[in-house]
């Protein structure tokens, strides 16, 4: 006996540019007690089918086209929004991927636990907040009590996702409806949620819907897997069948271009390896196995000639860095307080290399990251590069310095200016810097640069808002190599995106490097992809380097204990329960 | 913008508005041609909204009115536009001490009552009026009456647009400290952008689109508060003509001929909550977050 279960289910969402089929006929059903895992990247449904089971979609522009949604047999679709709110809060929790912005500001945290309470039961105050103190407790929130009369900005990312969950438990529902409540966290803490939510299973006997774009998460967790692709659900079936033989050709991609802690590919196959989309003129569309697939990944797992290029002396040596903020100190008189972000920090990468810089948020790594490009003033320590001790220059003996040395933002929405074309924002970095000789004679670069970045020519009138994630990551790539510079920082270059694309953004880096013998700084908080980026590893924690070393070293004998945290709380998605 | 329909109402009411104060108006009758035998006269074929205390058409001289009351909103607005993107992105691109010392300027004018300000500022400049009619007379050979009603008006113009620009360069401040940190201006700096380049280049053109939203909203604030002085007898003189200098000469026979007092009011009321109207809706269709999706 099923306790929710969705048929033929349709959302299409009908705009100016025609009707996007967001959710298209797709059918599953969860059980009393169990953990289905919905994974998809961005776009494929997962959160559209969330939000239309508890009629939370705006509508317009939404609309349920067809298909039922029942939950214990009462059907959701058809109910009025006064029994809808009966049974969300109560009986279908949901918590939801930002924690900060979920949870109100201005009231206590005990006051935001008991308010469901209140809301769908008859009970007393007293017994509400017995109550919320009691989950606050089996969440993992210690000393409960004290804590239960704080604000939300006084807890962690960490402690308000569980501030959150408590809110949804609390009311004893009987499904939980999670929507990538992970997400924005760290490994670790994100390990630690993970196991609560288990043990809360295991305790409450509730279901859990749970929503994600990561596998791993998906197969740590989930009893049984439902993976979406543009609206349509490719393949349902028992979490260890899917990722032990899956039979769907996306799946396959999916599981095989994440990089993970044992990849075996130089470089990584992509969801395009796998499969093959034909459109029809309707707008459906018909994915088949490609044809040469099993071709195509044997020629990525040839191994390449590895250079040994460490005998160069190193083209960036970083000693004794240490950049300080003051807080605090303001017109209300909060005490002066200094946060050392970086903290004595040493390092060298070897032209050619790539260093990978490893850390949790918080650790100080953007800010290393900023501090060596003197977009940030370092309070001590000296930056050499290229034999040029970077700490005493000017800014403007700095601006030769910048043609070399280049920066790739985390999110490339925010790192192209929304204003200019894709011309005039490849073109404006080679007029300042004198590349190219007149206007044609630029385009034509830029041109070549483009098509080395994958995208072709008839891209460069469009403005960024008109372009994907991913390729937009790609113009902040050309970008940064219209001035030809032989050393870029990646700062979170691919940590915004879905995996798919995060592949082919890594495969384009590695190319890149080779074939422009680019040296890189590649910040990440994602272990496996700087393993599968990196030559030598440095993990940082509180501005401090905990360990430095070749990756494999590093990832095979961690020897610092914050090491071995962060390589255990890693999902894996090869299974071991 | 097409689905508001308050905005495309207040859209063709403006349309209407500057075609009869603008183009209709070369048409009419002269606005100062004064009859006493014909004074209070009812409306009629030839005078079509009658005629005021001097026998002088009033309907030319609301259209011709028109033109200076509107002419201030525009005028006035963009002086203070450009003043405004310009002190506010500095001070804001600048920040530390130089925002600083900036912005206490700002709140010092602010503390002033705006009204007072005007008036001062307005004595001040009409004080070379005298002068700059007769330079403009002498040099260019401009009729001396019509030099001499500009010379009434111009201060004005300058006087609300000198002044108006505090609260838009206070928006445009706020909006650039928000762009600044965007990482495309980080990234820029990694480029080795110099910082007029980026502020010229990245960060005030991505606040023109709220600023000028801003101001179409400011247009009928300098409408009344020229109707105001007018009305206060501080801002266009009689003969000429305003909407204020209008309402101010009906409210002189407001208990017998109340036409002089309404006709007057209702272009200027219907004018003003048309550009309300305009500019909200402006302010929605062009929401930078809006668009963006």
């Amino acid at each position: 006996m099923s306790l929710l279960k969705i048929k033929n289910l349709k959302t299409y969402f009908h705009t100016r540019a025609g009707i996007n089929r967001a959710v298209d006929d797709i059918s599953f059903s969860i059980d009393k007690g169990e953990i289905v895992g919905v994974v998809g990247e961005s776009g494929s449904g997962k959160s559209v089918t969330c939000h239309t089971m508890l009629g939370l979609l705006p509508q317009p522009p939404a609309k349920v086209e067809g298909g039922s949604v029942t939950f214990d047999n009462e059907e959701l679709l058809n109910l009025p929004q006064s029994l809808l709110r009966a049974i969300r809060g109560k009986r279908i929790s949901m918590i939801f991927q930002d924690p900060m912005s979920c949870l109100n500001p201005y009231l206590k945290i005990l006051d935001q636990i008991t308010e469901p309470i209140l809301i769908h039961e008859n009970v007393s105050r007293k017994t509400a907040e017995a109550r919320a103190i009691e989950m606050m407790k089996k969440v993992g929130i210690r000393d409960a009590e004290a804590r239960a009369h704080s604000y939300p900005h006084e807890f962690s990312g960490g402690m308000r996702q569980r501030v959150m969950i408590a809110m949804a438990l609390v009311t004893k529902p009987d499904l939980l409806l999670a929507d990538e409540p992970t997400t924005a966290l760290d490994v670790t803490v994100q390990a630690r949620i993970l196991k609560i939510l288990r043990s809360l299973k295991d305790d409450l006997g509730i279901a859990v819907l749970f929503v994600t774009h990561d596998l791993g998460v998906v197969a740590e967790l989930a009893d049984r897997v439902v993976v979406m692709y543009r609206g349509k659900i490719v393949e349902q079936g028992n979490t260890r069948d899917i990722f032990e033989k899956p039979s769907h050709p996306y799946v396959k991609g999916l599981i095989a271009c994440r990089p993970t802690l044992d990849t075996q590919y130089q470089i990584l196959p992509t969801v395009d390896d796998f499969l093959k989309t034909e459109i029809r003129k309707d707008g459906s569309f018909i994915l088949s196995e490609h044809p040469d697939s099993k071709e195509r990944l044997s020629k990525l797992k040839e191994k390449r000639e590895s250079s040994n290029k460490d005998i160069s002396p190193p083209l960036l040596k970083v000693s004794g860095l240490q950049v300080h903020f003051q807080t605090g100190g303001g017109f209300l008189g909060e005490p002066r307080k200094t946060v050392k972000a970086v903290d004595g920090v040493d390092l060298q990468i070897s032209s050619g290399q790539t260093l990978g810089l490893v850390g949790e948020s918080g650790c100080g790594k953007t800010t290393l990251g900023r501090a060596i490009l003197r977009l940030q003033k370092a309070k001590s320590g000296s930056i050499l590069y290229d034999k040029n001790e970077l700490n005493s220059l000017s800014q403007k003996e700095m601006i030769d310095f910048r043609k070399r040395m280049q920066i790739i933002f985390q999110d490339p929405y925010a790192s192209l200016n929304p204003r200019q074309t894709i011309e005039q924002t490849l073109i404006e970095p080679m007029i300042v810097h004198g590349i190219g000789s007149n206007y044609s004679n630029r385009r034509d670069q830029i041109v070549s640069l483009l098509e080395e970045v994958g995208l072709g020519p008839e891209f460069l009138l469009r403005y960024p808002h008109e372009f994907s994630g991913g390729q937009r990551q790609r113009i902040s790539v050309a970008r940064a190599l219209a001035v030809e510079p032989e050393f870029i920082v990646c700062d979170e270059c691919v940590s915004a995106m879905d995996v798919s694309v995060q592949a082919q953004v890594l495969n384009l880096l590695r190319e890149l490097q080779e074939k422009r013998n680019l040296t890189y700084l590649f910040i990440s908080h994602d272990l496996s992809v700087v393993k599968f980026m990196s030559d030598d590893v440095i993990v940082m924690q509180n501005g401090k380097i905990v360990e430095s070393g070749k990756a494999q070293e590093i990832y095979h004998q961690p020897k610092s204990d914050y090491t071995k945290e962060l390589l255990n709380a890693v999902p894996k998605v090869s299974l071991s329960k | 913008m097409a689905k508001n329909k308050f905005a495309m109402g207040g859209f063709w009411v403006i349309v209407v508005m500057f075609s009869l104060c603008f183009i209709l108006a070369w048409y009419c009758k002269d606005p100062n041609q004064v009859n006493l035998t014909n004074k209070f006269a009812p409306s009629s074929t030839e005078h079509w909204f009658g005629t005021d205390a001097l026998g002088r058409d009033l309907f030319a001289r609301i259209l011709y009115g028109g033109q200076v009351s509107i002419l201030v909103g525009l005028i006035a607005t963009a002086v203070s536009v450009a003043i405004g993107i310009v002190y506010g992105s500095i001070s804001g691109f600048a920040g530390g001490r130089t925002d600083a010392v900036m912005m206490r300027i700002v709140d010092t004018l602010l503390a002033i009552p705006f009204l007072v300000l005007v008036i001062v500022l307005q004595a001040t400049l009409s004080d070379w009026s005298g002068d700059a009619t007769r330079w403009i007379v002498e040099n260019f050979k401009w009729d001396k009456e019509f030099t001499g009603r500009l010379t009434n008006i111009v201060p004005l113009f300058f006087a609300l647009g000198l002044l108006g620009w505090l609260t838009l360069s206070r928006i445009v401040r706020a909006q650039v400290m928000s762009i600044k940190e965007r990482e495309f201006v980080e990234a820029a700096l990694a480029l080795g952008y110099s910082k007029a380049r980026i502020l010229f280049r990245h960060v005030i053109p991505n606040v023109l689109g709220p600023t000028v939203v801003y101001s179409t909203l400011t247009v009928p604030g300098f409408i009344m508060y020229e109707a105001i002085l007018s009305f206060l007898g501080l801002g266009v003189e009689s003969p000429n003509s305003s909407w204020g200098v209008l309402i101010k000469e009906g409210a002189n026979f407001l208990e017998t001929e109340v036409q002089l007092l309404l006709l007057p009011g209702l272009f200027f009321s219907l004018t003003l909550f048309s550009l309300n109207f305009l500019g909200d809706g402006l302010r929605d269709a062009l929401d930078v977050k809006a668009a963006k999706d």
